[in-house]
């Protein structure tokens, strides 16, 4: 697919208008024939980030591989909230094992299909951040390493949802979470050294690494599309906002994925072989105040006073990542000016 | 055609002749001969098949799963540690119903680490799900791989082979390696219950609550019940494809005219039927029954073996807190009360040899042999270390203190 450069901005968003493309150019969401590889009737919460971002990554898969895909995922809320048989949700063969071996079940079945001469048809991988970034990550390390034919997604909501909002090793530091409570001296999250699987990712240098959220749905669209350009390890993390675990409304779901990305917490970039080739410029600054206000697992840094220490380290970790990965250099888009990518370093810069 | 053969290497020869198309291992001793060998055939283009080297058993068992679910006929290997660590995709495969094979070479779990055979590993896995089926030779573990993807791909339940670490895995000895056209017409091609098809797509391993749930475990329950048929025809059908015997439920040994019958698995029936054939010439009315399916647990033909005679249960596992794992199976096997001795022995790959056996089972005769008995324990060494215990509170690593008791470096087996 190629990529959109003109953009017509409806009123007071930044989604392009969709009627303003022309057809092969538009989303697959507006295409009648639309696989929806996840059906509606499903049991996803109000406002959910995961089933939005599922959706149009799957969909996007099934364009591109003309409908030969098979989905693999692990134990998780997307794993629940699509299955209470008989109604199941999906419309692509889908297989759950356990919640911390989906790239080796993926690895299997793409080894399976090798063996069997049916290489047309494409395998997916998908978990949330517990099942990817924690207890699958070992898994994940050795379909990387294997540079098994599977494209893996992360569909990251920062803490182990279905089991009732715990930590995980991607819960972001002062987040509250049921094991992270807003109590003590230092409520929420501690901060520690995070754990970036998308650098992790290119470290093992892999052909195509990419982020995403779901509050610019066409780069979703078009990175997980562009991923089955390439045979081998790929690797998608998109981040998914969870009302529930978040303590933001549901309406707020697409708000606060761009909040993320336009404060610079979650830069949005791709990546291939070790090398990032594009990031996605914040076109708004603003403050993570913004985007940590919307939520209620930060509200202990807002009342009874503002904590203008830990909001302070927080905006810090937002200024790094538009430092490191150049999100506020426009040369950097995709399709942007024949500049050089961005050469991040995959080691800690200095403060 | 007969070679001379390690075991590991018959075993793999056996696996490559049922054209596995996926295979997948992560080392652990003593299985690592025959994944070596089968590596060697698929770089040498010998074996059509994918072989994953993954970087766990957990991983080894989950792409196992990803490869059956997909279609291929899936194959691994694995022992100990390994089998404990790959667990929880050990009974997910059994609860999706794929029909994988996989060798355990077995050998005892630590701590303390023991690299060295005993049953503890399978019998840890118990109640998986799957069919554990017990080779006594290398012949009988190589035979036993052909017919485990027949009855697995049968019945869609994964099979575990179980042939004892460095006794078979490591032993050269004389086998029969069959050809490949006698393997193709004894193993059809694998026809999926399930599959994983973008042409026509199935959700496989949704979850399932309290109103299904035990639906679904009798099934698994039930399969099992039908396993025990498919096993005595695999073997019968073996015996006309191959001419030999091997596999089946049991397999009795001077059992019928005798006193006392020994229950065993694996290769120590071998030196048990060498210590009953003296003893018989002793005059001692002494017999074997062999198990070669412990799952399903062929709890008729064990009971039809078994009528009235005292019995003695050979153990290479511990239960601890219970005592032995197989004779709890055999106990509930029989309908009338018997005397039931267990005897726990070749634990951590102590040998068990024919003279200890000889003087087991002439006190078995003799009606000397307690409930439960450790073959050639070292009761001074354990007396030593249960006195350091009571005498001091810090008395240190149990282990280390009885190896440093023992004052001696290289293993000592018998």
């Amino acid at each position: 697919m190629p990529y959109q450069r003109i953009k017509f901005y409806q009123t007071g968003s930044f989604a392009v208008g969709n009627r303003l493309l022309a057809q092969d150019q538009r989303s697959e969401q507006a295409s009648p024939g639309r696989s929806n590889a996840l059906t509606c009737g499903h049991r996803a919460c109000q406002g959910c980030g995961e089933a939005l971002g599922a959706r149009y990554a799957l969909d996007a898969v099934h364009r591109a591989t003309g409908g030969k895909m098979i989905a693999v995922n692990a134990t998780g809320c997307l794993e629940v909230f699509s299955t209470p048989f008989p109604e199941t949700s999906w419309q692509v063969a889908w297989l759950h094992s356990l919640f911390g071996n989906a790239p080796a079940v993926a690895s299997g079945v793409a080894a399976a299909l090798k063996a069997m001469g049916r290489t047309d048809i494409r395998v997916v991988g998908q978990g949330g951040d517990g099942g990817t970034v924690d207890i699958g990550f070992a898994c994940l390390s050795g379909l990387f390493e294997r540079d098994d034919d599977v494209l893996y997604i992360c569909y990251d909501n920062q803490a182990y949802m279905n089991t009732g909002v715990q930590r995980s090793g991607a819960t972001p530091p002062a987040a509250r979470t049921a094991t992270t409570q807003a109590v003590g001296r230092e409520p929420g999250n501690r901060f520690g050294q995070g754990k970036n699987v998308p650098l992790i990712a290119m470290a093992h240098e892999i052909p195509y690494v990419a982020t995403a959220t779901v509050a610019d749905l066409r780069d979703l669209e078009y990175k997980a599309a562009r991923a089955m350009d390439f045979r081998g390890a790929r690797y998608l993390h998109i981040l998914v906002p969870c009302p529930l675990g978040w303590g933001s409304a549901p309406a707020d779901t697409v708000r606060v994925a761009r909040l993320a990305a336009e404060s610079g917490l979650f830069p949005v970039f791709e990546a291939e072989a070790g090398q990032v080739t594009s990031s996605t410029p914040i076109r708004r600054q603003v403050p993570v105040s913004d985007y940590l206000r919307l939520q209620a697992r930060y509200a202990h840094l807002f009342k009874p006073e503002e904590n203008t220490e830990v909001i302070g380290r927080i905006q810090a970790a937002a200024d790094r990542n538009i430092r490191r990965f150049g999100l506020m250099s426009p040369a950097n888009e995709r399709g942007g000016s024949p500049a050089p990518a961005t050469a991040i370093s995959l080691g800690r810069a200095a403060p | 055609m007969l070679k001379q053969i390690e075991g590991s290497r018959a075993v793999a020869e056996a696996v490559a002749m049922c054209r596995p198309q996926v295979i997948c291992a992560y080392p652990i001793t003593p299985q690592t001969h025959i994944v070596e060998a089968l590596s060697a055939m698929v770089k040498k283009d010998e074996l059509a098949a994918e072989f994953l080297n993954v970087e766990s058993e957990f991983a080894a068992m989950s792409v196992a799963i990803g490869a059956s679910a997909a279609g291929a006929r899936a194959y691994t290997a694995t022992a100990s540690q390994g089998l404990l660590y790959m667990s929880e995709a050990v009974w997910n495969a059994a609860g999706l119903g794929l029909p994988i094979v996989m060798t355990v070479a077995n050998r005892a779990i630590g701590a303390p680490i023991n690299i060295w055979n005993d049953h503890s590993d399978a019998m840890s896995q118990r109640d998986a799900g799957w069919l554990q089926l017990y080779a006594e030779t290398s012949q009988e573990a190589l035979d036993l791989h052909i017919q485990a993807f027949r009855i697995a791909e049968e019945l869609s339940v994964p099979v575990m082979v179980c042939m004892d670490g460095f006794l078979l895995t490591h032993a050269s000895e004389r086998a029969d390696v069959p050809e490949q056209a006698q393997v193709d017409a004894f193993l059809p091609r694998y026809e999926p219950r399930q599959v994983l098809d973008p042409a026509a797509p199935v959700s496989i391993g949704a979850m399932v609550g309290p109103e299904a749930f035990t639906e679904v475990r009798y099934l698994a329950y039930e399969r099992m019940r039908q396993a025990l048929g498919v096993i005595t025809e695999t073997a019968a059908d073996f015996r006309a494809q191959f001419g030999r015997d091997s596999g089946g439920l049991v397999r009795p040994y001077l059992a019928e005219d005798a006193d006392i019958v020994v229950v065993a698995l694996g290769s120590t029936l071998g030196t048990l039927k060498d210590a009953v054939d003296e003893l018989r010439g002793g005059g001692m009315k002494i017999g074997v029954l062999g198990i070669t399916s412990f799952r399903p647990f062929p709890a008729d033909a064990v009971r039809e073996a078994l009528p009235g005679r005292r019995v003695v249960v050979l153990e290479r596992a511990l239960a601890p807190g219970a005592g032995g794992i197989v004779t709890a199976d055999v106990r509930a096997a029989l309908n009338q009360p018997q005397d039931i001795a267990t005897v726990i022995a070749g634990l951590g790959g102590r040998a068990i040899t024919r003279k200890s056996l000889r003087a087991m089972l002439t006190a078995a005769a003799a009606g000397e042999l307690g409930p439960l008995t450790f073959l050639d324990l070292d009761t001074a060494l354990v007396d030593r270390e249960l006195v350091r215990m009571r005498a001091a509170r810090r008395s240190g690593p149990s282990a280390e203190n009885l190896l440093r008791d023992l004052g001696i470096t290289a293993s000592r087996i018998g």
